[in-house]
């Protein structure tokens, strides 16, 4: 096998003209690696504030069929949430992310919802997970892999819930990728990073658009607007993945 | 796969007269392209970005060797493994030794375009694995025994009713009588039936539409979400994919995503883009627990530093071939292999050899539209025309063709000569078209006149009658 | 300015009420035409087949027949393409007659994007009832960005009603050999774009290239469509007295 691979370097170097690059190159391409720098980064969410972050976030959500409920402190979610599985005529019932920062909100002030902790399983319907940001030029929730994270809470469920603070919500994909680099050692990340863009889709057949090929039919985002855009130790400790 | 493309002329009859095909053609050939330039017109960058984007890859092609062994370094970092594979059998080989090992019996498979170009599915099959394509238009062709005709809507070809047919003549165990008459309902069953599959599998395996050196990661850009419940549910995940989809950072990969479903459906961006880094770590709930990555070369290496390279930058998004009259009057099948459309008629010979492929980059007006909706700028026409040119020079082309031209050639070289034979063909023809101006038939020209009338000169040469003017000193 | 016509071969052969129409319009933008005897052909059908040693050879003869004039101007958006933008690359590895090329690319022009950007011609005193449409032909239109220029000077013909083509800009089929190469394939493209012009309820079609008008007009005639086809050069000229493409006389 490490013949093939020799050769397969050969031949691209043969190709090229050239043999191995010197160290000088190599030197540069690790630098320019290491500093991992933007290209060309759409202007449509950049100019933005926070709240016109979160004001494009939503409307780029819902282009794409995600539902939004907006709600304005994290004791007020337990009760958006039921609601919202009402109103689809849905059981009261959900698997949640073991995330320290969902265990914050006051889940026993309602208690007709049936919360069980863990990874997806082939029965359940509903979801709840945090996400890691939410990015408003595309209305696109990015989440990650973790102990606290299972990814299977993002595909299997028909309905995916996911609890998005304001303070969550950046301009680009950019800046969601530097809030996953930030404090850990460049080369190591979750084992998934799920950037999720409304529900599963397919135009498989005559084109038609069907919600719901294989992954969750529903995405519903309870947006908490919890009026601060700072970010606190505690914000940092809910959003942040597990590392290895 | 097994190319056919040497029956490109007969396959492209057959598509023509392809009711259905037609049918379904005909709803994808405006679709596409207004979605796309919806999509366009919304972001002011787009146009720079194209320029971003093409820079991004040619870097990446031009020390493609150094980011290979970078990405190889951050995939065993993570807790993955890449195996090299040279050809389509190394890369065959490389797959079932993974699933021996594990005791795979069903493999579960998102959309790859490399294993179609290998023909991972038929190999596995054969020593006794059952691979199951999850994504919703490679399910039905599964079904239907047919292969891809589009790089990312592989049932394009097919109208619903065709689809409702399959899944009545395949799943068997539902009520015959249930409706299967609108693509909502097919789509139910299609989640239904593919659950347990996603479920029971042993392997999964996926394509890449990008690997990132940076990190060691592989990005995949869905819609459905089979990609993904084929890469976390089982307990190995495979990544099929080759040596040009290296870009170096992630801030690179963002780049050309912005790029890509945009080009593609039109859309935003996908529902799903998942970059994945190895297996599931020591306190992960799910995910698998292995990670693989097939690297297959199969002629890619032998294009660098050729008139091809530019052919490497492309990002499979499909607007080449959305946009392409030949391919929204023929479909893809007619072209015979995995690659269909403008891409498929540059990468085509490459891969397969000129002489298997040669009407593909033929098949072409040049119309130039493939070109001017690459996302990374990839000239296409080009690209065909330097294929015509190996051709000519092998002497590939048809011989009446070849003599033809050089006929033409020879008299177009010697002024005088060709005057004089336009100015008698223009009276002859002139006259010949009488006062109805036109042909029906003209011999040497059946090929236009079995299906167009020829309109007649108008009876003198441009250059006999401005010689004529000049001399009289009229129009002066 | 000292203009050059290029004639193209098919104007030559098949309609050079073409040619004199784009004499007249450069005439009109104040410019002196010649018409260089030594001219045939660009080159496009030994070039397009990958024959580059027949197509050098034209377009020596063509940098020699069209030296020392100011600009040269075809009434082709295929031909000026071919010189403009394909002859630099045709001689990549030729540093001897590179420059050659490109001095000649560089005041190489198809005729209606000349007379609008180069001359300023911003109106023509033409009259033409009409309800007409307008036809993008490929080469003119991605290699040359011709595209408003002819609507432009439309626009200001007195009667005349310009209805925008759906499909305009998707080809329609001729591609040269490609027409002959592949004639069921180049058939469904001209039948769809036959279908597109008889749907905008058009009396005549126009375009700034005769390859594609002569496959258009072959079609909507075979297909017995009234439908009027010329040359954008002859209408803006003035000439539409003559019969059109394919028209009995």
């Amino acid at each position: 096998m490490s013949e093939t691979r020799e050769r397969i370097l050969a031949d691209i170097r043969n190709s090229l003209g050239r043999g191995r690059l010197d160290a000088t190159v190599d030197t540069e391409l690790r630098a320019r690696i290491a500093r991992h720098r933007r290209n060309l980064v759409p202007g449509r969410a950049t100019a933005l504030d926070g709240q016109g972050r979160v004001e494009l976030f939503i409307t780029m959500a819902e282009e794409v069929q995600a539902t939004v409920t907006r709600v304005s402190s994290p004791t007020a979610v337990p009760e958006a949430v039921a609601r919202y599985l009402a109103a689809e005529n849905l059981p009261a019932e959900l698997v949640m992310a073991p995330d320290p920062g969902l265990e914050k909100i006051p889940w026993s002030t309602w208690p007709l919802l049936r919360i069980r902790r863990g990874r997806a399983e082939p029965e359940d319907r509903v979801s709840v997970t945090p996400c890691h940001a939410a990015i408003a030029e595309t209305g696109t929730l990015m989440l990650v892999s973790g102990a606290q994270a299972p990814t299977t809470l993002n595909f299997l469920p028909e309905t995916h819930i996911v609890l998005v603070r304001a303070d969550q919500v950046v301009a680009t994909y950019e800046d969601g990728w530097d809030r996953l680099r930030i404090g850990k050692a460049p080369e190591v990340l979750p084992r998934a990073v799920n950037f999720i863009t409304g529900p599963s889709r397919t135009a498989d057949i005559e084109q038609h658009i069907e919600l719901g090929a294989h992954g969750p039919r529903r995405l519903h985002i309870v947006l908490v607007e919890n009026g601060q855009a700072t970010r606190s130790e505690e914000n940092e400790q809910y959003s942040a993945p597990a590392g290895r | 796969m097994l190319a056919t493309s040497r029956n490109f002329e007969t396959a492209a009859r057959a598509g023509l007269a392809n009711d259905n095909l037609q049918r379904a053609l005909g709803l994808a050939r405006t679709g596409f392209p207004l979605r796309r330039r919806l999509a366009v017109e919304r972001l002011p960058e787009f146009e720079a970005l194209r320029e971003a984007g093409r820079s991004i890859k040619d870097h990446t092609l031009q020390h493609l060797d150094f980011y290979l062994e970078f990405y190889e370094g951050q995939v065993i970092a993570s807790g993955g493994k890449v195996h090299w594979a040279r050809t389509s059998q190394e890369a065959c080989a490389a797959v079932l030794q993974i699933c021996r090992s594990a005791g795979a019996k069903v493999v579960t498979k998102g959309k790859s375009m490399v294993a179609e170009e290998v023909g991972l599915n038929d190999f596995l099959e054969a020593n006794g694995i059952t691979p199951v394509e999850t994504d919703l238009g490679e399910y039905i062709i599964q079904l239907r025994h047919e292969p891809p005709s589009h790089i990312i809507a592989p049932a394009i070809h097919l109208v619903k009713e065709q689809v409702a047919d399959t899944f009545r003549a395949e799943h068997r165990s539902l009520d015959p009588d249930r409706p299967l008459f609108e693509p909502r309902q097919m789509c139910d069953e299609a989640r239904a039936v593919l659950r347990p599959r996603f479920l029971a599998a042993d392997v999964g395996i996926t394509g890449a539409n990008f690997l990132v050196a940076e990190t060691g990661s592989s990005i995949i850009v869905t819609n459905e979400g089979n990609g993904d419940l084929t890469q976390t549910l089982p307990r190995i995940h495979i990544v099929m994919t080759s040596i040009e989809k290296l870009v170096p950072t992630f801030e690179d990969a963002a780049t050309l995503l912005r790029l890509l479903a945009r080009s593609a459906t039109g859309q935003e961006f996908s529902s799903y883009t998942t970059i994945s880094t190895g297996p599931r770590r020591s306190d992960d709930l799910d995910g698998p627990e292995q990670y693989h990555v097939v690297l297959l070369d199969n002629g890619r290496s032998a294009m660098i530093g050729t008139e091809f390279q530019d052919m490497l930058r492309c990002i499979r998004c499909s607007a080449c071939m959305n946009h392409c009259p030949v391919y929204a009057a023929v479909g893809g099948h007619a072209y015979g292999w995995v690659y269909p459309g403008p891409m498929g008629a540059v990468l085509t010979p490459s891969l397969i050899g000129i002489e298997e492929a040669g009407h593909l980059p033929n098949a072409s007006t040049f119309c130039g539209r493939c070109e001017s909706v690459c996302p990374v700028k990839i000239p296409l026409p080009k690209m065909m025309r330097h294929w015509r040119e190996r051709e000519y020079a092998k002497k590939l082309s048809p011989p009446v063709y070849r003599s033809g031209l050089s006929v033409w050639a020879w008299v177009a070289r010697r002024p005088a000569l060709y005057h004089s034979f336009a100015e008698i063909a223009s009276r002859v023809l002139g006259w010949a078209g009488g006062g109805r101006g036109r042909f029906r038939a003209l011999p040497l020209a059946a090929g236009w006149t079995r299906v167009r009338d020829m309109a007649a000169p108008e009876g003198r040469s441009f250059h006999s009658l401005w010689e004529q003017r000049m001399k009289s000193g009229a129009g002066r | 300015m000292h203009v050059a016509l290029f004639v193209t071969c098919l104007v030559d052969l098949f309609r050079p009420t073409v040619g004199f129409a784009a004499v007249k319009l450069l005439e009109d933008a104040g410019c002196t035409v010649e018409v260089p005897r030594r001219q045939t052909c660009c080159g496009q059908p030994a070039y397009n087949s990958g024959d580059r040693a027949d197509a050098k050879g034209i377009a020596l003869q063509v940098f020699d027949a069209f030296a020392g004039y100011d600009y040269v101007v075809a009434p082709s958006g295929s031909c000026a393409g071919m010189l403009r933008v394909h002859y630099p690359e045709l001689f990549t590895d030729d540093p001897e007659n590179l420059p050659r090329a490109q001095e000649l690319a560089g005041r190489s022009w198809e005729l209606v994007s000349f007379l609008v950007d180069v001359c300023g011609m911003q109106a023509v005193a033409v009259q033409w009832d009409r309800r007409a449409t307008y036809h993008d032909a490929c080469s003119g239109l991605r290699e040359l960005e011709v595209k408003l220029q002819p609507r432009q000077l439309l626009a200001t013909i007195a009667g005349l009603t310009l209805e925008e083509l759906p499909g305009a800009e998707v080809c329609c089929g001729f591609g040269g050999t490609f027409c002959i190469k592949y004639p069921e394939i180049s058939d469904k493209m001209v039948t769809d774009k036959a279908v597109d012009i008889t749907a905008t309820g058009a009396e005549a079609v126009l375009a700034g290239d005769l390859g594609c008008l002569l496959n258009m007009a072959g079609k909507l005639y075979r297909q017995g469509r009234q439908v009027e086809v010329r040359h954008v050069a002859e209408v803006l000229a003035g000439m539409t007295g003559v019969p059109s493409i394919g028209a009995p006389r």
